[in-house]
């Protein structure tokens, strides 16, 4: 046998039990989701017989498309505003002395020793009327008293972008500390600003830790659920919710898997997209993994 | 000041004081990198300045550049006190040592990028762009990515990339070390052709000697961040001012005696304890007998025989034995006991030899050296005053460079028995 042949028959061993995994577990139940969304329901919470394309109609529920259009634009721009802190934070990190990176990734992580559930309570006390935020912003009259924090889009936001910050840092902060800091002083040594050098030399040479990280934020709060349950308000749902509205409310799993199956979609097109951008970015830069 | 006063005095500033280091000190924690440097290099000049690693080059390099703010003095470029501006500010540009090549960008908008970055008219770039590809020879390369180019192409680019914003000075940064050692050589004539071409200054950083003498006017040789001696490349290999300079460009035999008198203006006879006595020495130093000196002789000035060379007042000759023969193609090495030394001796091979019979090991033979081809140093000498205290055998152990490996074999191993 020859080594190639072995090395590659050794790499599918070790990669079979996670290959099996994968099947199982996510892609025969995707499959399955997609399946129901063309099933007809039963009056009991059940799959019908036979197929039918009718659970389309769901587009038609009265606010389908402004909930679809929140979706995508409170996604949008909390990855937005995740990117606009990050990229200071990651340069930042990967510039301090190594013993203060140790200590700051350790503060990045030391969130999620707590679960992420009780993490949203606690902002749910925090936004409270009674809440110190508030208080705080009342006697700095800053808003009215009679305004709501809570239950509102803005908390939503707030939230997710909470939420999913360190998701976005974390990708960058591994492309920047893998950046090659001399090509700034090559930068500012032929004549750039700061600021120039930021733009045209650090941005382009982290593209792909950019990427990760707008996949990183974009996907899970495109499924968003329990935040806008949590803290949003009836006017702050988001294509989760109706999910779950569909599956435990109403008891109508197709129209559910319909949704599930449309959201399915909506992830996977910016994910295709960015792996695409991401594969021509490869040949791109390859030279940054590999060094000169 | 003194620049001022330059001023005053000729209209405009001298061309010896293109780029001056005034007092400069440049600390890092505990680490003195670079401590009370005056520097002056001329207008047009290729200077370079050597020393081991860590003996603080780069980093006057890097404060000239700009990247590094000295703690103390002043530097000056053309005149102006250019201390405190910033490097995007500064007339010089530097060539780094892995090059920094932009990766994400072609060689023709990394060589356009200083352009770009001051808005100049799209034709004045492309034009300069195309200037600098040619003076590089690398026009076919123009759209490749650095990592599609090989390391002396680069090097090319950076240097291109440098040039094109027209400095008052180029600072190159051992932009050498990285290419393999044909490449290098070729590299640097190379280098040599665009400093006749553009004639700006040229400053060169480098630890290898070679480099340093075959391309610059003159060398500053730093060590322990200061420097030891400024001069002509063939000063400093003739008449090295301090035992750090003479073992660190090109080997020497250091040996260690004193004065025991004066002969005339010229020669002076020394007595090396382990070696012999009445060694005449060409000597310009009117120095009291019983002073202790080095006595410093290159491996390439020895004359190696098997038969008594003929007596003459100038020629020193010392019988001993030979202990190591390396054969190095141009030249051999001979490794000869005589007494408590061993003395490093290089013989060149030429075709007509007085022996014809090669020198082999065992063989005793005859080492002999003209008076003048042995340079004395004071050994209480005020310029080496940081080597006071450094006997020649230790210098190489305090830094970390690796001191010519004969030069600690060559001095007095069997006195420390």
């Amino acid at each position: 046998m020859n080594p190639s042949s072995r090395s590659s028959r050794n790499a599918w061993i070790v990669t079979f039990p996670s290959f099996v995994w994968l099947i199982i577990f996510f892609l025969i139940p995707t499959v399955i989701m997609f399946l129901i969304a063309f099933k007809p329901s039963d009056p009991y919470g059940g799959v019908g017989v036979g197929w039918t394309l009718a659970n389309f109609r769901v587009v038609r529920m009265a606010n389908f498309f402004s909930i679809l259009w929140r979706t995508v634009w409170m996604s949008g721009v909390t990855t937005a505003i995740c990117l606009f802190l990050a990229l200071p934070t990651g340069y930042y990190m990967a510039r301090v002395s190594p013993r203060w990176r140790q200590v700051l990734l350790f503060l990045l992580i030391v969130p999620f020793w707590t679960s992420f559930l009780v993490r949203i309570f606690a902002w749910k006390s925090l936004l409270h009327p009674e809440g110190v935020i508030k208080k705080i912003l009342i006697w700095l009259h800053l808003i009215d008293p009679q305004s709501s924090l809570l239950y509102t889009s803005g908390a939503v936001l707030m939230v997710m972008v909470y939420s999913y910050l360190p998701f976005a840092i974390l990708p960058i902060y591994a492309s920047a500390e893998k950046f090659d800091f001399q090509l700034h002083e090559a930068a500012r040594d032929l004549g750039a600003s700061s600021l120039y050098t930021f733009f045209k030399i650090f941005i382009p040479n982290i593209r792909r830790g950019i990427w990760t990280a707008v996949l990183m934020v974009l996907i899970p709060c495109l499924g968003a659920y329990v935040i806008p349950d949590l803290v949003g308000g009836p006017n702050s749902q988001m294509l989760g919710n109706k999910i779950a509205q569909r599956t435990f409310v109403d008891r109508n799993l197709p129209e559910a898997s319909w949704l599930s199956a449309f959201l399915t979609i909506l992830v996977l097109a910016p994910m295709i997209a960015t792996f695409i951008l991401q594969a021509r970015s490869k040949e791109k830069y390859s030279v940054l993994k590999e060094g000169p | 000041m003194y620049i001022s006063f330059k001023i005053l005095e000729e209209g405009k500033i001298s061309v010896e004081d293109f780029v001056r280091f005034e007092n400069v000190t440049k600390t890092f924690g505990k680490i003195r990198a670079v401590d009370n440097v005056t520097l002056s290099i001329k207008k047009g000049e290729f200077f370079s300045i050597l020393g081991p690693s860590g003996c603080g080059k780069t980093t006057l390099l890097r404060i000239l550049a700009g990247f590094e703010r000295p703690d103390k003095g002043r530097v000056f470029l053309d005149g102006e006190d250019i201390t405190e501006k910033p490097p995007n500010r500064r007339k010089v540009n530097m060539v780094f040592q892995n090059y920094a090549l932009f990766p994400h960008l072609t060689v023709w908008e990394n060589i356009a990028f200083g352009l770009k970055v001051v808005h100049r008219p799209k034709r004045e770039i492309e034009s300069e762009v195309k200037k600098m590809l040619r003076l590089i020879q690398m026009e076919d390369c123009k759209d490749k990515k650095p990592h599609q180019i090989s390391g002396g192409q680069k090097q090319r680019v950076a240097v291109a990339r440098a040039l094109i914003n027209k400095p008052q000075v180029l600072l190159l940064d051992e932009p050498l070390a990285a290419l393999d050692l044909k490449l290098r050589q070729r590299m640097l004539m190379e280098l040599d052709l665009i400093h006749d071409e553009v004639g700006i200054t040229f400053i060169y950083v480098t630890h290898d000697q070679g480099e340093a003498m075959s391309v610059s006017d003159r060398i500053a040789v730093m060590n322990e961040a200061r420097i030891e001696q400024v001069g002509t490349p063939a000063e400093i290999y003739e008449a090295p001012k301090s035992s750090f300079v003479a073992a660190f460009i090109g080997d020497t035999n250091f040996f260690e005696g004193k004065m025991i008198k004066l002969l005339d203006n010229e020669y002076s006879l020394l007595d090396i304890e382990g070696l012999a006595s009445g060694i005449i020495c060409y000597n310009d130093k009117p120095l009291a007998p019983g002073h202790p000196v080095y006595l410093s002789i290159r491996p390439e000035k020895f004359r190696i025989s098997r038969h008594e060379p003929e007596s003459d007042p100038l020629i020193n000759k010392l019988q001993g034995i030979v202990e190591d023969v390396i054969y190095l193609g141009s030249h051999t090495k001979y490794w000869v006991r005589v007494n408590e030394y061993r003395i490093e001796v290089n013989r060149p091979h030429n075709k007509f030899l007085l022996d014809h019979r090669p020198v082999l090991w065992n063989d005793p033979v005859w080492v002999s050296w003209h008076a003048d081809d042995g340079f004395m140093l004071d050994r209480f000498n005020v310029v080496d005053e940081s080597l006071m205290t450094l006997p020649p055998e230790e210098i190489g152990r305090i830094g970390p460079f690796n001191p010519k490996a004969s030069f600690r074999k060559t001095s007095k191993e069997s006195k420390e028995k």
